[in-house]
């Protein structure tokens, strides 16, 4: 199926959890979903036997520079073979986006680091606490405006 | 010989043959503890291998800290890293030493930039004793860097250094 | 009487004390720390066991996170993100150049001359090779067989001696440019690779002979850790430990990148002919088939090389239009993704890793409950990680 009838399919089920469809951007369409309604939309995106995503390729954080952070998920069906991409954003304020953990277990992992790389929070993840820096880091260094800190644990950090 | 070590004054004839033999016994046999850490780490093992064989150096890869004699820190060291490197040194037992393979244990490498999470340079928690540059050391460098370990054991003392 | 358990219950004893109470038993955390002869690097595993019998198993991993994002936010262009990327899985480095190489020709949309396509078939095959022999090699170490270690070296070192004559490197190339190569394949490398193929069929059979149906390699590693394919898929798994499991699916075959539609070579699927479906004996008898079908891909693809430049299509200033892409290839260790967001400049705006062994570790909690401890050194080494692409 193509992102068109797949956004298609999905406005009209979820309605007002679909914000945003770019047709025409490069190099693939996005669909904008609601940062709270992630989970239901990733159910129905599963279990529906004409679409069948079942394979989280990658889940990326990003730091869209005005503000908000997003999450980007792109997705794709062994069985259909189509793929799709959906992207949540969130503002820095309030960086909540609802887990999708429970649908596919590779984003356990993959929202841990965005968690702490970004600072995004995903409600109604089962252990969101940082894995790649220490567990005692503060700051989300893959922010845009993260400053190096200068000593850690008693070690220079600076070159 | 830890009664021993560093016990004398000054240099005497007595000891000198026992200067000799010790520090013979002790370069011929450097058990290394295996701490690969990153992409060195396979150099590392390419050295130990039959291609370059490290064996005829006498040194062998030891999996404990608590029976070898050199550390050499393959890889990059990160800051959650570091102080479990500390705790392998301190576990090492005396005579213990320390090569520093690669630029990124040397200063921190091609990381030493924006690397918020990299320490620039074991040598902030650990005292090291050769640095091996290259990214990665070619295995014959890496040679070289034991060999030169070997000659600067070989010029060690049994009488404490004066001033 | 004690009866005796099953695997992974506790037990307990009828009262043979004199005071008539019942034993109990309390579970143990050991930790398989970050310095450990058998985990591949610094990866730490805390296991939380009963007596002998694994009953969770908890990776803390991060040990090596060397900020590769963070590096290539802030390089000048997209060329000099590269020997980052060979940094990352520093044991298939030309698969990581070729990932990000393609990705970045999307974004672009340039393409490249025929001859590149080929030399970076070539080389990339040639790696994985390569790398399944670290695979192979630290694997039959793990478990206690050192002298496949000291063979599957050996080859290695003539692959490395090709490489070395292209490039100059013998571990992380930088190799594979945006739009092409740094160097032209040399002189007399034709010849030697030639050669190299020949040399290397009956070494394949002589690793079968010394470690894959040795019987106490298949007694460790038989109905290990066996991973259903609806788990894996669920968890993001690809590669071996994909096809290991029943999967047939390779990204070579199914989502054809480069020139690989031309070449003729079976996807290797695991059928659980010493166990099950999906132990780790499947998952490293897939790595060995592999390496023969390298070894027919390469042989097509030296017999069809087409003469060219391989420096003409390297832009002089990558500027890619404002825009994302997502880009895979099949690493030796699986589904490689590269999602990289360009904000019109010269400078990448994101670049994100996704690596193959980050998704192939998070499923080892599942696998390993309920075996031994000694299993768990088998299962770890079955997964083929390396730290530097988990953690990057």
């Amino acid at each position: 199926m193509t992102p068109q009838e797949i956004h298609d399919g999905l406005k009209a089920r979820f309605g007002d959890a679909i914000l945003d469809f770019k047709a025409d951007a490069v190099t693939e369409p996005w669909i904008r979903i609601a940062p709270d309604r992630m989970k239901e939309v990733g159910l129905f995106l599963r279990d529906t036997p004409e679409l069948q995503f079942d394979y989280l390729m990658c889940l990326s954080g990003i730091d869209n520079n005005d503000g908000t952070l997003g999450t980007v998920y792109h997705l794709y069906s062994l069985v259909k073979k189509h793929r799709l991409v959906l992207k949540a954003t969130v503002t820095k304020d309030n960086p909540q986006t609802q887990s999708v953990e429970s649908v596919w277990k590779a984003a356990n992992w993959h929202e841990r680091e965005s968690f702490d790389l970004l600072g995004i929070i995903y409600t109604d993840h089962p252990d969101l606490r940082r894995i790649l820096c220490p567990y005692d880091w503060e700051g989300h260094p893959l922010r845009k405006d993260y400053k190096l800190p200068e000593f850690y644990n008693g070690m220079k950090v600076p070159y | 010989m830890g009664l021993l070590d560093r016990q004398f004054q000054s240099s005497n004839v007595i000891i000198t043959s026992l200067d000799n033999l010790l520090n013979w016994a002790r370069l011929s046999s450097l058990y290394q503890m295996q701490f690969g850490l990153a992409c060195c780490a396979i150099e590392m093992m390419a050295t130990g291998a039959s291609h370059y064989d490290f064996d005829r150096f006498g040194v062998m890869p030891r999996a404990t800290p608590r029976q070898s004699d050199v550390m050499i820190v393959a890889g990059t060291v990160t800051l959650k890293m570091a102080s479990r490197i500390k705790r392998l040194y301190d576990q090492m037992s005396e005579p213990r030493y320390v090569i520093s393979m690669g630029s990124c244990s040397n200063c921190g490498g091609p990381y030493w930039e924006h690397g918020y999470h990299v320490l620039k340079g074991v040598d902030r928690v650990i005292p090291v004793d050769v640095y091996v540059p290259g990214c990665p050391p070619r295995p014959e460098a890496l040679m070289e860097g034991v060999i030169k370990l070997q000659e600067k054991i070989r010029h060690e003392s049994l009488a404490k250094k004066v001033a | 009487m004690i009866e005796t358990a099953a695997r992974g219950t506790t037990v307990t004893a009828s009262p043979t004390t004199s005071s008539g109470r019942a034993l109990r038993t309390e579970e143990m955390v050991l930790n398989m720390g970050p310095q450990h002869p058998s985990t591949h690097g610094v990866l730490r595993l805390e296991l939380v066991v009963d007596g002998e019998i694994i009953v969770d198993v908890i990776p803390h991993i991060g040990y090596l996170h060397r900020c590769f994002e963070k590096h290539a936010e802030h390089m000048t262009n997209y060329q000099q993100v590269i020997p980052y990327c060979d940094r990352m899985d520093y044991v298939a480095s030309m698969s990581m150049d070729f990932g990000y190489a393609l990705a970045v020709e999307k974004l672009l949309g340039i393409r490249v001359p025929e001859r590149v396509e080929y030399i970076r078939i070539i080389m990339a095959e040639f790696q994985r090779i390569a790398s399944h022999l670290i695979a192979l090699g630290t694997y039959g170490l793990d478990v206690g067989a050192f002298t496949p270690f000291l063979f599957c070296f050996r080859d290695r070192e003539r692959i490395l001696d090709l490489f070395e004559m292209t490039c100059g490197a013998r571990l992380l190339y930088n190799y594979m440019w945006v739009g092409g190569l740094s160097h032209d394949l040399p002189p007399g490398f034709v010849e030697k690779a030639q050669d190299f193929c020949q040399y290397f069929k009956p070494k394949i059979k002589e690793l079968n002979d010394l470690l894959s149906y040795n019987e106490i390699f298949i007694k460790r590693t038989a109905n290990v850790g066996v991973l259903p394919a609806d788990v894996a898929i669920n968890f993001g798994c690809s590669g071996p430990m994909l096809r290991g499991s029943g999967v047939n699916w390779d990204l070579r075959r199914n989502e054809p990148y480069a020139v690989y539609d031309r070449f003729d070579f079976e996807v290797q699927v695991g059928r659980g002919e010493v166990g099950t479906v999906g132990d780790c004996w499947d998952r490293y008898i897939v790595r060995v088939r592999e390496m023969e079908q390298s070894l027919r891909i390469i042989e097509q693809a030296i017999a069809q090389l087409p003469e060219g430049d391989v420096h003409s299509a390297i832009p002089k200033r990558i500027r890619p239009p404002v825009g994302e892409v997502y880009f895979r290839t099949e690493t030796p260790r699986g589904e490689l993704g590269y999602y990289i967001v360009s904000d019109g400049s010269t400078t990448p705006y994101r670049v994100k890793a996704r690596s193959p062994a980050f998704c192939n570790l998070s499923v080892i909690a599942e696998i390993s409950r309920g075996a031994m401890i000694a299993d768990m050194v088998a299962i770890a080494g079955s997964i083929d990680i390396v730290l530097g692409e988990v953690d990057r």
